[in-house]
């Protein structure tokens, strides 16, 4: 299709850039610190604005993968480098390669130590990131899927917070265990099917039996990205070690691996499956909203609270794929956009301050309204999007994912609709206790307002939320195809077993 | 036209509250005021064009979310019934603007405090134009959000914040209702684009809905989901407990807000839906027993409250039970007749209140006041001219009388002329409320500005008239209070109504109540007076006669008294049913739940399982609530995923 590898381009970028980087950064501490953090900015704003091209192309009218690039790898086994996006990949690498830049940006000052090394962890995060978003073989979706987790655990365990250790293990171990589950199912889907390109093994038809056994495999290792409850308690530990940056891209980008593995894989490759593990995936996702909202409600740490948030928030994005109508899973798509960006933003409101006073409890403040108006309305608007409220983007994912859950079960969305309250409980109390009230506090009384290069990063933040919330159109028309394409393949995969049991009953 | 009566606000919120410093206090007060004044005269404008000159229109901006079959603009709806709320929204809007100047003149946050009151009248100008479900519950999520700005605007103070949180939360838990009514509305009709569902609203009257497992008359549901949100909205009773907290916000937020404007959004979308609610008797007559149950209990909760801003709260909150049981017998029209004229003497009274606070050195309890009439004469004898139009002072059968007058008793007599078992229990207990109201009404006046001063001498010598800036729009409010009932009355509820709303409020054929009423019995007519003047008198014995009257009766009656002064303990109740036990619940996730039962066997359990077990077997008995419902999730999952494996795995 395109001669121009602009995938590629846009996925190895910031790998080529950290070589660069490794390569000929060189000087006093000083200089390569100054220099690995421009250097790094500078190419993460480039493979932003390459992947851009990608917006601005895209064709909405159709669900097949755009952008392909395929290239013989191992042809011996039928596998190959394969790249290419659809609706439901490309704004995610959107997502990677803008919150990328923000990320360097927050960590110009906060981080002294270690810069060039951090610069390097940050740029080949990104690009496997990426790739994980426009792989179409397996293969190499599994390498990215996993060499992800490189970069992340030496962000949290080498510039991590005191716990860094235990929080890298408890990752590591939950990881661990789902990933050789995914690729003991790769492998059987390889033998059955004979290849490991996604786009034909979205056709292929697989034994129901089987279907099970690889669905159970492939949520061991997406259940635990998402993270879902009960196996989400790794996530609060590792927000609170990893440095303000690495949370940003945890919450932003790594949290939605998970939902985007089950919409890649577990929907269109094993639809019965799909189908009949839906009330166990709505179970775990209604305890995920009530349960972690009301934990976030007695956190006293502000990371915490907002990671536990992040639990509940993709409790809704969990529920609204498996509801599998259009705008159910439309309504997912967005949510997780947005929790890409509200919760990226309130990890980034929680540096601010972390920046300033070197504590994330929520007791230590209190009254920064009297001394920080900008941060109180910037932390305002992002609060807001995280309660959901109308004109905001988390209206719009949660209302379509409602709408498209109640069309499937009531209770369903009964139960998650409480998460409009408990959601709102806990971040109203946690403004309150931070921004609001007097000011007693003596090092709070010098703090300072936010920065030029703080209102920078909130800026592009600030402009998504509200346009997603006020004109989400271009979003949706970007999604609407291949989500369309997603449930008419996955009800027509139904349809055709249960007829054929009516065929079978009638013999 | 139309989008600048709805945006030239948001313009005036942008200006204060993004340039507020830039410009300074004066322009951040003046140039949302100017153009507000421009709005409400745009409005009146419109309300010619579109309600008198019937003449409705919609105004289509942009496309918001299109996804399947679900599709919705932004856009303004104006037909008589949006042009009648545009002009009570701008008009009070101005009004409060134009007193803020001077009620908060010692303020420091002044162009924060002009930007929230613009940002409010935008969101409340796109709920009454929306021409959709979720545009309407965009501008009704909105006026929460700056209601709970507002309520919260002096943040130092902690129970400000309180009552700004429960504010929200506590609409919140209606919003649960009225979003889930909208999918239920989507479901039954495929679409949210109003004129789309009241064009197909008769074909679906006989349709069924399974919501929960059950199988419901599907139009009853919707409107009961919805009519939660307007409960939550309205402050219903159930759903009313945040509304009198609600004062803790400056006092022109809770004449505009609180009194005139977003707390009667309930009313004005359960009358918006009116071809819905008109499918079905069921909503119709929870409707008419909430709304008369709260009108009744509210007052009763107003008889004994010292706090003057309260007292008035509780009686917003019986006067929107007057509006509702009104909608419950099929009396629409008289419910937003009602909703105009109160929206003109709550305003005035809530801001004649003010002006005694201002008076008073920020001083609200009734029984520090006492004596001021000599001192504030004019605040007086509008609070005067208030408590005449909300008691409903007036000759029957005549056009003289003041506004309450014309508008509560046509609710009376409705409710008493449909002839339900519902309506009479509605009508009687509106009877009683009229006698509270009085009552109630008249302890206020006596208690504030009657019988000797009762505060110190440094606030007394303090006392003063208020600045000519919070007089004169007072002066207007006055004249909607007095005028408004007699000259709305033809159109609004009389021989010229059919016309007068055209197609904006349906009511069917059989549903005669409103008619009806016109020709009740001399002693229907006549019963409300009654009661207004035996409350008036009970209140003039009890606080100008016999002053002991009141604490004696207090003792005698000490069960009734204290369920009153208490307000029926609901707040109490919530407090621990839910407050409470969300936190407790929260903890005991927190600690047992994540920390020794799934880090416990998960992570950390690897190493050292079978100590821990035991361990956590014996604390699995240790009668802590949340051991147990933990027990109870994880039996859950256990139980949903073996019924699924082995119940329908063929």
């Amino acid at each position: 299709m395109s001669e121009f590898p602009l995938l590629s381009v846009v996925t190895f970028l910031p790998l080529a850039g950290a070589i660069m980087i490794l390569l000929f950064v060189r000087g006093t501490p000083d200089d390569v610190a100054r220099n690995a953090r421009w250097g790094a900015f500078w190419v993460s704003l480039v493979t932003f604005f390459a992947s851009l091209v990608l917006w601005f192309k895209f064709e909405t009218g159709t669900a097949d993968f755009q952008f392909v690039e395929v290239q013989p790898w191992l042809p011996a086994f039928n596998i190959s480098y394969r790249l290419g996006v659809d609706g439901i990949s490309v704004l995610f690498v959107l997502l990677s390669t803008l919150l990328t830049p923000i990320c360097i940006l927050a960590s110009w000052n906060a981080i002294q130590e270690r810069v060039k090394e951090y610069m390097i962890a940050f740029l080949v995060l990104e690009t496997m990131m990426v790739g994980m978003f426009a792989a179409l073989d397996f293969v190499v979706f599994y390498i990215f899927f996993e060499a992800v987790l490189i970069p992340m655990f030496l962000i949290i365990g080498v510039w991590g917070g005191p716990r860094r250790v235990y929080a890298a293990f408890k990752f590591f171990l939950y990881t661990l265990l789902g990933s050789v589950l995914m690729l003991l199912a790769i492998i059987a889907m390889y033998i059955a099917a004979g290849t490991t390109d996604i786009p034909t093994l979205m056709q292929f038809k697989f034994d129901p039996q089987w279907q099970t056994w690889l669905w159970l495999a492939f949520f061991a290792s997406f259940a635990v990205k998402v993270p879902m409850w009960p196996v989400h308690t790794w996530l609060p530990d590792a927000h609170v070690e990893a440095p303000t940056a690495g949370s940003v891209i945890l919450a932003g980008v790594l949290l939605k691996m998970g939902a985007y593995g089950f919409l890649r894989f577990s929907l269109p490759m094993l639809p019965i499956a799909s189908e009949f593990f839906t009330p166990f995936i709505f179970t775990l996702s209604i305890i995920a909203v009530i349960y972690t909202s009301l934990v976030a409600l007695a956190q006293e740490d502000m990371k915490k609270l907002i990671a536990y948030s992040s639990v509940a928030h993709m409790g809704f994005v969990t529920v609204g794929i498996f509801a599998a109508n259009q705008q159910a899973v439309e309504g997912a798509i967005i949510q997780m956009l947005s929790h890409g960006f509200v919760s990226a933003a309130l990890f980034l409101c929680v540096g601010v301050v972390y920046d300033r006073i070197h504590s994330r409890e929520i007791a230590r403040y209190g009254g920064l309204v009297h001394r920080m108006p900008r941060y109180a309305a910037v932390f305002m608007l992002f609060m807001l999007a995280s309660v959901g409220l109308p004109g905001t983007s988390g209206f719009v994912g949660e209302f379509l994912i409602m709408l498209g859950v109640f069309e499937v079960s009531t209770w369903a969305a009964l139960l998650i609709a409480s998460g409009m309250v408990l959601g709102a409980a806990y971040m109203l109390y946690l403004y309150r206790r931070v921004i609001f009230g007097r000011l007693t506090k003596d090092d709070l009384k010098s703090i300072l307002d936010l920065d030029a290069r703080e209102m920078l990063i909130f800026a592009p933040l600030v402009f998504l939320v509200l346009w997603m919330g006020i004109y989400p159109a271009p979003f949706l028309d970007i999604i609407s195809m291949s989500v369309t394409n997603l449930v008419d393949n996955y009800h027509g995969a139904l349809a055709a077993v249960d007829g054929g049991k009516i065929l079978a009953a009638s013999r | 036209m139309e989008a600048a009566v709805v945006f030239l606000p948001l313009l005036g919120a942008i200006i204060a509250g993004f340039f507020g410093r830039m410009i300074g206090d004066k322009a951040a007060q003046y140039i949302p005021c100017v153009l507000l004044t421009v709005s409400a005269l745009i409005s009146y404008y419109l309300f010619f064009a579109v309600a008198l000159g019937g003449d409705p229109r919609t105004i289509v901006l942009f496309e918001w979310v299109t996804s399947g079959e679900l599709e919705f603009f932004w856009s303004l709806k104006v037909d008589t019934l949006t042009a009648v709320m545009l002009i009570v929204v701008t008009t009070v809007s101005a009004v409060v603007h134009i007193y803020s100047i001077g009620y908060m003149h010692h303020d420091t946050s002044i162009p924060r405090f002009f930007a929230y009151l613009s940002l409010f009248t935008f969101f409340m100008l796109m709920l009454v134009t929306a021409d959709n479900l979720v545009q309407l519950f965009f501008g009704w999520e909105g006026v929460g959000l700056c209601s709970y700005l507002l309520i919260g605007f002096w943040y130092d103070k902690p129970t400000a914040n309180a009552a700004a949180i429960k504010a929200f939360l506590v609409n919140r838990v209606g919003d649960i209702g009225f979003a889930l009514g909208i999918f239920a509305t989507f479901v039954l009709f495929d679409t949210v684009r109003l004129d789309d569902i009241f064009a197909l609203a008769t074909s679906k009257s006989d349709a069924t809905l399974v919501f929960l497992d059950i199988e419901f008359h599907a139009l009853t549901i919707i409107c009961l989901l919805l009519f939660i949100g307007a409960m939550g909205k309205s402050a219903q009773i159930g759903l009313h407990t945040w509304l009198p907290d609600a004062m803790e916000g400056p006092t022109p937020v809770s004449a505009l807000i609180h009194a005139a404007t977003m707390v009667t959004a309930g009313v004005f979308m359960v009358v918006r839906l009116s071809p819905l609610f008109e499918q079905s008797d069921v909503a119709l007559m929870v409707v008419t027993v909430i709304g008369a149950s709260t009108a009744f209990i509210a007052a009763t909760i107003g008889l004994t409250q010292n706090d003057i801003k309260r007292v008035i709260a509780y009686s917003t909150c019986s006067q929107l039970g007057y509006m509702f049981f009104a909608i419950g017998v099929s009396a629409y029209p008289a419910a937003i007749f009602h909703l105009m004229t109160h929206a003109f003497f709550k305003a005035l009274l809530f801001l004649g209140s003010g002006s005694v606070i201002h008076a008073m050195s920020d001083e609200q309890d009734m029984r520090k006041m006492g004596g001021l009439w000599k001192l504030i004469p004019v605040t007086y004898a509008l609070m005067w001219i208030g408590s005449l139009a909300l008691a409903g002072i007036g000759i029957p059968g005549t056009l003289i009388g003041f506004a309450g007058f014309f508008s509560k008793d046509v609710i009376l007599e409705s409710a008493f002329a449909a002839h339900t078992g519902v309506g009479t229990f509605a009508f009687w207990l509106g009877i009683a409320a009229a006698f509270m109201t009085a009552f109630y009404s008249w302890r206020l006046l006596f208690m504030t500005f009657h019988g000797a001063p009762r505060c110190d001498e440094k606030t007394l010598a303090h006392v003063h008239e208020s600045p000519r800036v919070m007089i004169w729009p007072l002066f207007l409010l006055a004249a909607g209070a007095i005028l408004s009932g007699a000259l709305g009355y033809h159109l609004f509820v009389g021989d010229g109504m059919a016309t007068f709303w055209g197609d904006s409020i349906a009511i069917l054929p059989t549903h005669t109540a409103l008619a009806d009423a016109h020709h009740v019995p001399v002693w229907v007519k006549a019963l409300p007076l009654v009661m207004v003047a035996g409350g008036i008198g009970l209140a003039y014995y009890m606080y100008m006669v016999r002053t002991d009257l009141a604490a004696i009766w207090a003792e005698k009656l000490r069960p009734a008294y204290l369920l009153s002064f208490n307000k029926w303990y609901f707040d109490e109740i919530y407090e621990r049913l839910f407050v409470r036990s969300a936190f407790y619940l929260g903890r005991g996730f927190w600690k047992a739940g994540d920390g020794a039962v799934i880090d416990g066997v998960g992570p950390d359990g690897i190493a050292a399982s079978t100590i821990r077990f035991a361990r956590r077997a014996s604390a699995l008995q240790s009668g802590y609530l949340y051991h147990y419902a933990f027990a109870m999730l994880i039996g859950v999952v256990v139980l949903v995923t073996f019924y699924f494996f082995t119940g329908t795995g063929g």
